[in-house]
């Protein structure tokens, strides 16, 4: 599986660190979201099959963070963009 | 004895002879020659015991899908059990064995398996698990696990060297047939970079190939993953064990990928098809042209397609008489009765071979006529064919499903993962012509074998029916058919016919046989590599290793880290070398490296905003040229890490983390600044590696650092107070960074200079230090200070405490916004009654606080419901005794309740007053002495 980096080029992956979906939203009004807007946002996933927003951590390289449009399915890389 | 050497033929090199050994005895073959084509050339027909019952087994096939002739290969540490005499190279020196058998090979004790066959049938395990369970532990498994299985490993560490490997090319072909040659040359047109590997040794004339193509034989490719390509590259198998690297582990990256991976052929199923002298048609074909090896002196060719017709000519004129031709088809076909008639060999069609004939070798072969009438053939080989199956495991690695073809009776690949594509044999051409599929002919006497290797019946299948399993998948479980090393290789599709034929399905509506990467076994070394002992990953060593290694320090491990553990003298233990350590801190002065914390460096307009957002507890008032102790949430609200950041200017920052923490860290807060809040203007570098880092601890601190600082005034109190920090030269103009922090509760001083002088450093502070009694000390000396001073640290910040549990919930800021906030204000989050942060010591001296041992109320049974917390960090104070941090329920109002401190697990039981978690010098008078 290859990432394409807009710094580095293609890249295998494990040169990347996947950490979390990027599909949702940090409430961004400061500290006075309901809980239960940030209780979404950490715990809760979908779980969907096909193409998923991912955030990808460039470590073995130049440390970008990249937002990774993926097929969870085909693991196909779709998109690679700077968030 | 059977086999022979012809006395022309093959491609094997007759003028050079190689000296081997199979079961102690000595044999001769020849530059070229399998294990198994060496071994039917000198006659030997039986290689080994099969898994369950134990019968004589000899070879099937003449390639990587052989079920059979499993052995055991090389001596000592190089020894390797299930190795396929097939694809063993033999090489002058070479010693085998066969395996799985209790005794001689010809005389198996434990063949009466063959008699205890009911308790082996399919299912056995499942049924048994029902029984009561001393039945199983005591009985069935031991003795099953004696009984069955192949061979053992040597139980030694592996002595060979492995590789890793990457290449790249435009074009991956697979398999260098004809196909495969042809293909390759094809694409070296276009694809700048052609990959052509081959299963095989190279044998004969080598293949012609295009200038952009690079061939690499004796190369598995064993799977497809997301694109990539996993091969092993067999370098020494085929040569005397030695030191060069035995295999290499080679990753393709192929912008596409072509299968030339030929067909595999499958057998026909009758009673005792297990036999010695029991083998594919192709197989024998192979052994006649590729060894000049004739596998038999008497055959049947037993067969239901046309393919090999060309055997019969073959064998005739190899010297091997064929003494009958059996088709199954009705009136056979025109270019077998031709191909017999020109060898001279009688046809029976519409027959079927019913049995082998004979014990540990084939004696003949029992055939039923179209007419119902049986007679029987004298053979030592019975050549049988029931059609061949393009070899397409590779297709299907990552999903797709094969889809029967009716008129090649075979399974072709069904969708292809993207870039692959399969041409030749492996793609179904010219396979199987006339062929009319056939599975079983009933219930022979004698046992049928659909999977040789895991001794699979016809029978077992025929009971996962009648016991309601007729799905493939359901099937192949209760059965465990196709799940031995081979994969079921010739069993698969075989399975799927007889499962069809018995429930009257169609193979066409049954799931084709799908593989998982390996394709073939690979040795764990060779997937591991280089990875392995002190190689299993880099070693970090810290800035002043060689000047702890000089004084005999200890090591540990701390994260990816080697840190020095204790500087013993003399008989010391480890306790009473950190004792001396902390004594000397405590009453005099001490150094420590601490280079292993993680440093961040934050640069730009916005880093104090940064922080504000990232840490608890508040940074905008910070001045240049202060230091101060910082609190990390995750989203989540639990606390993440602590540790202390220092102004350096109003724009730049040096943050420390834990050592354990520093990458997860440096992650989330690039995380913060390029996600989160990409309009911030600040960057953020890791320089943990950069600056060696010492904290210079103890009363004497002091007038140690002042001899080494070219400006001494600049660090007395007045201008460097507790928490303050500076640039300043050491030494005469070595730069370094000084920090008042302490850890230790003593007054203290973090000295940092670039990584290079970290040796000479602490090669200056033992020289300056000198007259005041300095010494260095190490993690167990800084562990015990740490828990003294009621420090949490990696035990405490465990990922499930809270700012409040860890006593530290003064630290959330009410004025700002921060990771963390929202979620750690939830209510359950901030109970009084969650285990927190309190000290603990013995009531009586003599008892020992461990780690991981469990509080409970003095008087409360000793019993889960009653827990109330655990035993997070203990450590044995030189001047305290023993002494704990704990985490428990409603801990800051329980100081001084006596409680239970319980230890079932090294049995510990006794009782500990609560007390506050600093016990050492609580007023903190220490940092100034
Ligand atoms: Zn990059």
């Amino acid at each position: 599986m290859r990432i394409e980096c807009p710094y580095c080029g293609p890249r295998g992956a494990e040169e990347f660190v996947y950490t979390q979906d990027a599909e949702r939203a940090r409430p961004t009004d400061g500290g006075a979201s309901p809980t239960e807007d940030w209780a979404a946002y950490v715990y809760l996933r979908d779980n969907l099959p096909g193409a998923r927003r991912e955030y990808w951590y460039h470590q073995g390289g130049c440390r970008a963070w990249l937002k990774v449009t993926r097929d969870v399915s085909t693991h196909e890389i779709l998109k690679v963009e700077l968030p | 004895m059977s086999g022979f050497r012809m006395a022309t033929g093959g491609l094997v090199d007759r003028a050079t002879p190689v000296r081997f050994r199979f079961d102690g005895r000595a044999y001769e073959g020849f530059a070229g020659d399998t294990l198994a084509s060496a071994l039917l050339a000198n006659g030997v027909t039986l290689f080994g015991r099969s898994f369950k019952y134990h019968r004589p087994r000899g070879v099937l096939s003449a390639g990587a899908e052989e079920p059979n002739a499993l052995v055991d290969v090389r001596e000592g540490a190089w020894r390797e059990p299930n190795t396929r005499a097939t694809m063993v190279e033999i090489f002058d020196g070479l010693s085998a064995r066969s395996q799985n058998r209790v005794g001689g090979l010809t005389h198996d004790v434990m063949a009466v398996n063959g008699l205890l066959a009911p308790l082996l049938a399919a299912g056995f395990y499942y049924k048994t698990f029902m029984w009561p369970a001393a039945f199983w532990e005591r009985l069935y498994e031991p003795v099953i696990r004696r009984a069955a299985g192949l061979g053992r490993a040597s139980g030694l560490p592996d002595p060979d060297i492995y590789e890793k490997t990457t290449e790249f090319c435009d074009c991956l072909v697979v398999g260098a047939g004809a196909d495969g040659v042809a293909a390759a040359n094809e694409a070296a047109k276009t694809a700048p970079r052609v990959l052509l590997v081959d299963e095989y040794a190279p044998l004969g004339p080598a293949p012609v190939l295009a200038e952009n193509v690079k061939f690499l034989p004796r190369t598995t490719v064993f799977a497809t993953y997301d694109g990539d390509y996993a091969a092993l590259e067999r370098l020494s198998d085929h040569l005397p064990s030695g030191p060069g690297p035995r295999q290499r582990l080679v990753r393709i990256v192929a912008g596409r990928c072509v299968l030339a991976t030929g067909a595999l052929e499958r057998p026909l199923l009758f009673g005792h098809n297990d036999r010695p002298g029991v083998m594919l048609a192709d197989a024998v074909a192979t052994y006649l042209a590729r060894y000049g090896v004739a596998p038999g002196r008497e055959a049947v060719v037993f067969l239901n397609h046309d393919t090999p017709a060309r055997l019969i000519g073959a064998l005739a004129a190899a010297g091997v008489a064929v003494n009958a031709v059996v088709d199954t088809r009705p009136g056979s076909s025109a270019l077998v009765h031709e191909a017999a008639r020109a060898a001279g060999v009688p046809v029976f069609a519409g027959a079927v071979v019913t049995r082998a004939l004979g014990g540990l070798a084939v004696r003949g072969a029992e055939i039923r006529q179209a007419n119902g009438s049986v007679l029987r053939i004298r053979a030592d080989l019975i050549a049988n064919s029931g059609g061949f199956t393009p070899n397409i495991s590779l297709t299907t690695h990552l999903g797709a499903k094969p889809v029967w073809d009716e008129g090649i009776a075979a399974f072709k690949a069904g969708a292809l993962p993207a870039g692959m594509s399969v041409v030749g044999k492996a793609a179904g051409e010219g396979i199987n012509p006339g062929i009319r599929a056939h599975w079983h002919g009933g219930q022979f006497a004698g046992k049928s074998f659909v999977d040789f290797q895991n001794d699979v019946t016809v029978k077992d299948v025929a009971l996962a029916v009648r016991e309601g399993f007729v799905s493939p998948e359901h099937v192949k479980r209760y059965t465990t058919l196709g799940m031995a090393t081979d994969q079921g290789k010739t069993a698969n599709v075989n399975a799927l016919g007889v499962l069809a034929q018995m429930t009257g399905q169609e193979i066409a509506e049954l799931a084709g046989p799908r593989a998982r990467p390996p394709y073939v076994p690979v040795a764990i070394g060779a997937l591991v590599g280089a990875h392995r002992g002190a190689e299993f990953r880099p070693v970090r060593r810290t800035p002043t290793h060689e000047f702890a290694e000089a004084l005999g320090a200890k090591f540990i491990e701390v994260g990816p880290w080697l840190r020095a553990q204790y500087y013993p003298r003399g008989a010391e233990d480890w306790l009473a070398a950190a004792q001396r350590e902390v004594n000397i801190v405590r009453g005099k002065v001490g150094f420590c490296d601490v280079t292993t914390l993680g440093k961040i460096d934050i640069q730009g307009p916005d880093a104090v905003v940064l922080l504000e957002r990232v840490y608890a507890n508040g940074w905008a008032n910070l001045p240049v040229g202060r230091v101060r102790y910082g609190l990390m949430l995750r989203e989540d609200g639990f606390a993440m890490d602590d540790g202390t950041t220092a102004r350096l200017s109003d724009t730049q920052f040096v943050m420390t983390t834990t050592t354990a923490n520093a990458g997860r860290v440096m992650q989330h807060l690039e995380f913060c600044a390029r996600v989160l809040w990409p309009e911030l203007d600040v960057a953020l570098m890791s320089v943990t590696d950069q600056w060696a880092q010492l904290s210079v601890a103890g009363p004497k601190s002091l007038a140690v650092l002042r001899k080494l600082a070219d400006e001494p005034s600049l660090i007395d109190d007045e201008a460097l107070p507790y928490m303050g920090c500076k640039a300043l030269t050491i030494a005469g103009g070595t730069p370094a960074r000084i920090f008042r922090i302490s850890f230790s509760g003593e007054r203290a001083y973090e000295i940092a200079v670039p990584a290079r002088y970290g040796n000479g450093l602490a090669r200056a502070l033992m020289a300056a230090g000198e007259e005041f009694g300095i010494a260095p000390y190490g993690t167990e000396a800084l562990g015990i200070m740490r828990i003294e001073k009621g420090h949490p640290a990696g035990p405490e910040f465990n990922g499930q405490t809270t700012a409040h549990d860890l006593g530290l919930a003064r630290l959330l800021s009410r004025k700002k916004e921060f990771v963390g906030r929202a979620m750690a204000a939830r209510a359950a989050l901030c109970d009084p009654a969650r285990p927190a942060l309190v000290g603990l010591r013995p009531v009586r001296a003599g008892d020992v606080i461990r780690a991981g041992a469990h509080v409970l109320p003095e008087g409360a049974p000793l019993t889960v419901a009653h827990d109330q917390g655990w035993v997070s960090s203990a450590a044995r104070s030189p001047s305290l005794g023993s002494i704990g941090l704990a985490m428990l329920r409603n801990g800051p109002a329980r100081l001084g309740e006596v409680v239970r401190v319980y230890d079932p697990v090294r049995a510990g039981n006794f009782l500990a007053e609560v007390v506050a978690p600093v016990q050492y010098d609580p007023e903190g008078s220490r940092l100034y002495a």
